[in-house]
């Protein structure tokens, strides 16, 4: 079946991966290609290229081809809904029912739900392919994908640097080409700041957007899937389908989902952008400021309009985080217990040790960290200084930009401090891999979406822009990005390897 | 604040992990060290401001009184490490 697929005239194997969400509805409803040509060529790709990245956790062959025949069916019978054979991948945090999802740990690497996530549902109804489930950092916290079971994933740009986290693994597939475009999941930037690392286009919702039923919880008041992809566009059709009003997620919101794709060409004039003075103070790396301005200049050449803001309380975002997260995790991960799924130690002598060594076997060193922070946080007499402080800094933190979009349309800046950095280089610290999300914190405590878009390179590394909304703005975020998108060509970078539509980038299998 | 050995000791109980005696030290350390950052939280100002525990404020949402969910006992406990005659099986609580 490979073979005649590489046969087959109508696919170019140099470009096939070239192509982005867009591209592929628009060749599929064409009829220039099957969804089981598209599928079979990313599967290949996968398990050629890979090894390199580790960006996968899980390859769903049987599955996907089994769904993109599916899918052409139902498109030759007149009845396909918008992402009708289109391949894409879900990061490991999302339960799929039947395919192991292992949120990037031992505890949970048995683990085979008995449902969906109804992120995964709404692709599904969708017609969307899944291609496999991507790496990340266990449970979701990192921010280099340095804490997964299944091993580091590898820059697509320099596999000696890391993809940034946890959505690591989505951000490296998308950048490899190795997926058109994935889920992701953002706790404290954990979907902006791998994208930025990564050179791709990244979006976290407002809190409350997109279900958090079966994606399996870290910090729950926090927690917020998006999608990954090449272009905002891209972003645009995903988040279609992702955001929907779910029954059984308590905190999902019940507001009609806009076509995020409607307010895509709105011209830029008028559009008032928010520059946080905190957002470049020391600790900004010289390269990745010069990008942001440039980009900022880009806009202004749109006829946007800069306005200088002060975001006052910018600086308890990392403490009143590592206070909040924490907390919600020892919370959330006491149900793995060794009772009803996922490891179990062997031959326990009682209950009490049953429970603690499962936990020591199944969790990671910083897991184990952020759930003992946890329970420091909120054991007693540490309950008032620690949880109570911080839910109090996190109003101060929220009411800056309740302030700030009074003034502004969007608010913008770096996502992150600096480009990927050498694997083990924060490994023995965890307050410095904490800064490394000083810039996307304060989005989650505020629950206000938030992007990152590839606006520039230092030393060939990517470096992205911030873009934050207001509550539920997602469409003006998307319009500025796909603007900027339209008069600049970061997003369509690649890695050298990764071989590019129109550009002869080398070394191309 | 500072924290030590027996802390940790008191949390890994509380929190249900056994500790690896050859690493308490440096997550002793490495505790204190997020515990450092977290307490520059000491420095603001929140006198009379409301905990903020939602990002929208938003209160919970109700629904009727009804049977929506069908049994899925089968499946769940297929995926579980040990169950008999449709119960969760656990070593002896009590002697």
């Amino acid at each position: 079946m490979t073979d005649s697929i590489m046969n087959n005239p109508r696919i170019d194997d140099t470009t096939m991966h070239n192509k982005t969400i867009a591209d592929i509805i628009a060749g599929l409803d064409a009829g220039e290609f099957t969804s089981v040509e598209i599928t079979q060529h990313y599967l290949n790709r996968i398990k050629q290229l890979d090894s390199s990245y580790n960006s996968y956790i899980t390859i769903n062959e049987e599955s996907a081809l089994a769904q993109a025949k599916a899918a052409d069916k139902r498109r030759a019978e007149g009845d396909a809904p918008a992402f009708c054979g289109v391949p894409i991948a879900h990061k490991d945090i999302f339960c799929t029912n039947g395919v192991r999802t292992s949120c990037g740990s031992k505890m949970l690497d048995n683990f085979v739900p008995p449902y969906n996530a109804t992120v995964v549902e709404n692709f599904a109804n969708a017609g969307a392919v899944i291609l496999g489930k991507t790496n990340m950092d266990e449970f979701a916290m990192g921010s280099s994908n340095e804490t997964s079971f299944y091993g580091p994933v590898k820059n697509p740009w320099d596999t000696n640097t890391v993809p940034g986290g946890s959505s690591g693994g989505s951000a490296a597939a998308v950048a490899a080409q190795l997926a058109p475009g994935a889920t992701a999941t953002d706790t404290g930037g954990s979907i902006r700041q791998p994208a930025a690392l990564c050179g791709v286009t990244g979006l976290k919702p407002t809190y409350g957007r997109v279900s958090r039923w079966g994606m399996i919880a870290f910090a729950s008041s926090l927690d917020q899937g998006g999608p990954m992809a090449r272009t905002a566009e891209d972003c645009a059709l995903m988040l279609n389908v992702m955001a929907s009003f779910d029954p059984k997620d308590s905190t999902s919101i019940d507001q009609a989902v806009p076509d995020y794709t409607d307010n895509l060409n709105q011209p830029l004039k008028g559009l008032k952008i928010g520059v946080p003075k905190e957002y470049f103070e020391e600790g900004l790396n010289p390269g990745t400021e010069q990008a942001v301005r440039a980009a900022l200049a880009e806009f202004e050449k749109q006829g946007a309009t800069l306005v200088n803001i002060s975001l006052p309380h910018s600086k308890l975002a990392v403490p009143a985080y590592y206070v909040i997260a924490p907390a919600e995790a020892s919370s959330n991960l006491s149900r793995f217990d060794g009772v009803r799924y996922g490891h179990r130690c062997e031959d326990p002598k009682d209950l009490r040790d049953m429970y603690m060594r499962t936990r020591a076997e199944g969790f990671g060193d910083e897991v184990k960290r952020r759930i003992l922070v946890g329970a420091y946080c909120l054991s007693a007499g540490y309950y008032d200084a620690y949880y109570r402080k911080a839910q109090q800094a996190r109003r101060l933190i929220k009411q800056d930009f309740v302030d700030a979009f009074e003034q502004v349309d969007v608010i913008m800046g770096p996502t992150s401090p600096s480009p990927a950095f050498e694997f083990g280089s924060k490994g023995d610290d965890p307050v410095a891999m904490y800064l490394e999300d000083i810039y996307t914190i304060a989005t989650n405590l505020a629950g206000l979406p938030g992007m990152s878009v590839p606006c520039g390179l230092v030393d060939n590394k990517p470096v992205g822009l911030q873009i934050i909304g207001n509550y539920f703005d997602e469409s003006r975020m998307l319009n500025a990005a796909h603007q900027f998108q339209q008069t600049t060509a970061w997003h369509q970078q690649a890695p050298a390897g990764i071989a590019l539509k129109g550009k002869d980038v080398g070394g191309a299998k | 604040m500072t924290i030590e050995r027996a802390d940790i000791e008191k949390l890994a109980e509380l929190a249900r992990i056994e500790l690896n005696e050859a690493t308490i030290a440096e997550t002793t350390k490495s505790i204190a060290d997020v515990l450092a950052l977290v307490d520059q939280l000491q420095a603001a100002d929140t006198e009379g401001v409301e905990p903020m525990a939602h990002p929208t404020d938003a209160t919970q949402r109700l629904r009727t009184d009804e049977v929506t969910e069908t049994t899925h006992r089968e499946d769940f406990q297929a995926i579980a490490p040990a169950t008999e005659a449709g119960l969760y099986l656990v070593p002896k609580v009590i002697d």
